[in-house]
This record gives structure tokens, sequence and C-alpha cells, in this order.
């Protein structure tokens, strides 16, 4: 299927406009620039995938679009018509941090069924929708551990079912696989890919990985060093379902490349002397 | 096992020690009774119900003042952990109240307070308020300001913050301060007694020191009171444990 086949569906997604953004945080001895003049259409239904150096502004981005995150300067805007400016905890987004973010206090179960818990839930309805949340994504099991005995990449996944739960129209994703080993990682790409495409909402991706990008999203914006902006979008106009492995295929290869161009050419020039190892 | 056999033999090289020293200066026992005239005193008080009269007045006091001073406490150093203003406002006072002697303020709050459970309940009270308050407000504080954000993002509501993040963000510096404020509890009990009442363990060493020069009686008062701060100290670490998730 390609991708204008899937944009044909009926979207459960909202479109998110970022018009010249910026973010500066108070710093001495003089402020950070975290974003500067970041314009950027994301189209409902889409899956975009956030790709730069290390410390860009990926991460303030995706909570400028959460709500979380007032811009010094610009325009944030998230669906169509008059309540377009974002509101953090409205319901229309919801985020999975790179750091899990999972209550220490409360089991793996109540931790994912915290969302719904929150908006006034009863526990009995609650939990059984949490519980099923993990079984999809393997960790059933785990429903009655405490975080703390969590392997890092098993609650990940929980903070990615705690995003999930409650079917949000827009998604942030931040490295949200980053401590996952490879396979595993593959695997939970793939598994993302299908439920988006079982139901296109918006999806934001940040990663540090090329192949993970070039397999996910319709486009790739590549952004600057700090302060953050939009260097390039590279579009992936590629079918799906993608595999986990591209290899061999030459337009993925040329998106590939491409990327890793692009990533050059933005790269803080200090950083230079490891590129080419 | 091993704990409990540890427990005992450090109370046992402690009475051998009390006891040894008794005997190698010679002290008289109205000055300093050996070990076991002590017990033999206490096994008295006890029979004929002296102790118990006198103790469970002060443990009434001790659970009353406790219980009000923590609540209050608690509420209190939430409202100063969530707002810079209150704390503000409300910080000088609290830090005067605590700087005054509580020695001098007792009298006072016995005349004040009609000198009876409520006035010698309110002294034990200020005295355990101060430690839990600032632990609390410390506590609220202390939050993680990623799980701080996590809830913004869910649209938690700020008495669901304050009630399913901060709070128990907080108890493990709350328990603290509640360990310091249970010996603190002791302490006040036995200065409101001073400050005028009838009956409770402070007015039995003062009876006993003063009016019967009865040493021996006046330490099993005192032996009394220090079981009674590490019953509840150990009331509290056993409920720190049930309460707080180890990780």
């Amino acid at each position: 299927m390609t991708i204008e086949a899937a944009r044909k569906r009926e979207t459960a997604g909202l479109p998110v406009g970022l018009d010249a953004v910026s973010v500066q945080f108070a710093a001495s001895p003089t402020p950070l620039e975290a974003l500067r003049g970041l314009t950027l259409d994301i189209p409902a239904g889409s899956l975009t995938v956030i790709i730069g150096p290390n410390g860009c502004g990926k991460s303030t981005l995706l909570r400028v679009i959460a709500g979380l995150l007032t811009p010094t300067t610009g325009a944030v805007r998230i669906g169509e018509g008059t309540d377009g400016l974002p509101l953090a905890g409205d319901g229309r987004v919801g985020l999975a941090f790179q750091q899990p973010r999972l209550l220490p206090w409360l089991s793996t179960l109540d931790n994912v069924a915290l969302p719904l818990t929150l908006r006034g839930a009863p526990a009995t309805d609650a939990r059984p929708r949490a519980q099923d949340a993990l079984d999809r994504i393997g960790l059933g099991n785990a429903a009655s551990l405490l975080p703390a005995h969590l392997s890092g990449g098993m609650a990940q996944r929980a903070g990615l079912a705690r995003a999930l739960i409650t079917d949000p129209p827009i998604l942030l994703l931040d490295e949200p696989f980053s401590a996952l080993d490879a396979l595993t990682r593959e695997a939970f790409d793939g598994e993302l890919q299908r439920l988006w495409m079982d139901r296109p909402r918006t999806v934001v991706l940040v990663t540090h990985s090329v192949s993970e990008a070039v397999r996910m999203s319709d486009r790739i914006v590549v952004m600057t060093a700090r302060p953050g902006s939009v260097a390039r979008i590279i579009p992936v106009d590629l079918p799906r379902p993608r595999p986990a492995t591209l290899a061999g295929d030459g337009a993925a290869a040329g998106i590939d490349t491409a990327t890793r161009a692009a990533l050059a050419e933005v790269h803080p020039p200090e950083l230079a002397p490891w590129l080419d190892r | 096992m091993r704990r409990l056999a540890a427990t005992l033999l450090s109370l046992a090289a402690f009475l051998a020690a009390w006891k040894l020293l008794t005997v190698a200066t010679g002290t008289p026992d109205y000055i300093l009774p050996a070990p076991e005239v002590v017990a033999e005193r206490g096994v008295r008080a006890i029979g004929s119900g002296l102790l118990w009269e006198h103790t469970a007045v002060t443990l009434t006091e001790i659970l009353l003042g406790l219980t009000a001073g923590a609540a209050t406490a608690i509420a209190v150093g939430t409202a100063l952990g969530k707002s810079v203003v209150i704390e503000r406002v409300l910080s000088p006072y609290i830090v005067a109240a605590q700087s005054v002697p509580i020695l001098a303020l007792a009298p006072l709050l016995d005349i004040w307070f009609g000198g009876g459970l409520l006035a010698r309940v309110l002294i034990c009270g200020l005295i355990v308020f101060f430690p839990i308050a600032i632990a609390t407000m410390v506590g609220i504080r202390s939050a993680d300001p990623l799980l701080v954000e996590m809830f913004r993002s869910l649209g938690a509501t700020p008495g669901q913050r304050t009630a399913r993040l901060e709070i128990p963000s907080a108890l493990p510096v709350i328990f603290g301060g509640l360990r310091v404020g249970v010996t603190l509890a002791v302490i006040g009990a036995v200065v409101a007694e001073w400050a005028g009442a009838s009956s409770g363990l402070g007015v039995l060493i003062n009876i006993a020191d003063q009016g019967l020069f009865d040493t021996p009686l006046m330490f099993v008062a005192l032996v009394t009171l220090a079981v009674i701060g590490i019953g509840l100290h150990g009331l509290v670490v056993s409920i720190e444990r049930r309460v707080i998730v180890q990780s």
C-alpha cells in the first residue's frame, strides 16, 4: 500500500503546524536558544521522523507540540479551526518520553492505567484495559512488577503502552525504543508501523537511527544543530509495510544516503573529525 | 535472630557497665541506684498500679499530641511546599515558634488553655510540628520534575498532582520527620506536665525526685519514657517499611 492510499483512508489524526517557532531558555551567562525560526507542517495521519545532531532541540520541539512549553516567539497550531493552540493534558497528544517516567511506587499495570485513572475511570475499568495494552506489547507477565524491577527496554515499552492507552490523535515518541536491543527494536518498529497503518493517527518519532527513519517515516525531517530549525525534508515514498531491513532496495538506499549527507552537513564542526570513521 | 541477639547483647553490656559504675564508685542509691534496685522498684511500682496510672496519662498526651501535631504539620508542610508565597508569609512565625524555648511557652499555654489535657496535647503537638512540617515541605518539593511534567501531559489536576505524585514522592522524607517527631513528643509531654499537671510520668519524676527522695522510682519513670520513645519510634519505622515501596 502506498502512502497516498493510506492518506485517503479516514485518518484518526490531527494536523500540526509550526510557524517560525523559537524557544529560548533563561540561562547564564547568555540565554540558551533551543529552537530558532522552526517552520514545519505535519499533515494529519502522517508518520514524520525527526532526526538531527545531539542537543538540536528535538525533545524541545515535541514539548512545544505537546503544549508543555510555550514558544518564545512563533505560533503552533493543532488541528483545524479555532481551538488550535496546544494545551498540555487536553487528551489530544500522547507522549512516550525518552526516559520512561514511571511512578516508582505503582505496579507496571497501574502505571499504564494512570492516564485513565487520572481521568476518573474506576480501577475496575482501567485495569483490564491496561492489562490488554501490556499483553499487546509482550509485558503481560510483568503487570504486577514495580518499575525498578523492569529492564530499561521493558520500562520503555510500558511507557509506550501508557501513551497509547487513551488512543490520542497525535502521538509524540521521543526515542521510544532506544533502550531495546536491535532485534526487539526492529520488531517494535514493525508493530508500530502496523498499528499506524490500521489507524493512521499523526505520529512524530524522534530517533538517532537513519535506518529506523527510512523504515518508519513518510518523510524525514533533518534538523540543524542548536539552535534547531528544519534543515531538510526528505520524502520517503516507499510501499508499506516495510520489512526490517531495506538492504538491496535501491530507492531506500538513495533515501538513506541523502539522509546521511544532510546529517553530515548540519553536524557541528567540532564533531567533524569523527564523521568519517 | 542475629539482630535480636545483638540487641540483647548490647543491653546486657549496658546494664553491666552501669552496675560496675555503681560498685566501683560506691555511689549510694539515692544518687545513682544500681540497675537491680531500679528493677526491684519498677516491679513494686507496677504491682501497686502506680506506674501504669501515670504512664497511661503520659501515653494519652503523647499519642494525641503526636497525631494532632503530625496531621497539622503534614497539611501545613504541603501548603508550604506548593506555594513560595505561603512559605514566605508563614515561615517566620513557624521558625519563631520553634526558636522560643518550649519550657518558657509551656506555662503560658497551660494558663491559656485551661491547664487540662487540651493544654498538654497542644504543647506536645507544638514541639512535634516543626520537624514534620519542614520535612513535608522539603519532600513535596523533591518530586521529580520529569514526573511532574508527565502529570501535566496527562492533564492531572493540581489536587491529583498533590495526592498521587507529590505526597507519595515526599513520604520517605516525611517519615524521617516523623521519626524525629515521636521522640520530641515524649519530651513535649513531660515538659507540658511540668508546666502544671497532677499526674503523668513527668509529675512522677518530680514527686520521686523532690518529694519522696525516691531516686530509684525516678529512674523507673525515666526508663519508662525511654521505652515509650523506643516503642513509638519502632512503630513509625515498621509503618514506614510497609508504606514505602522498596525499590
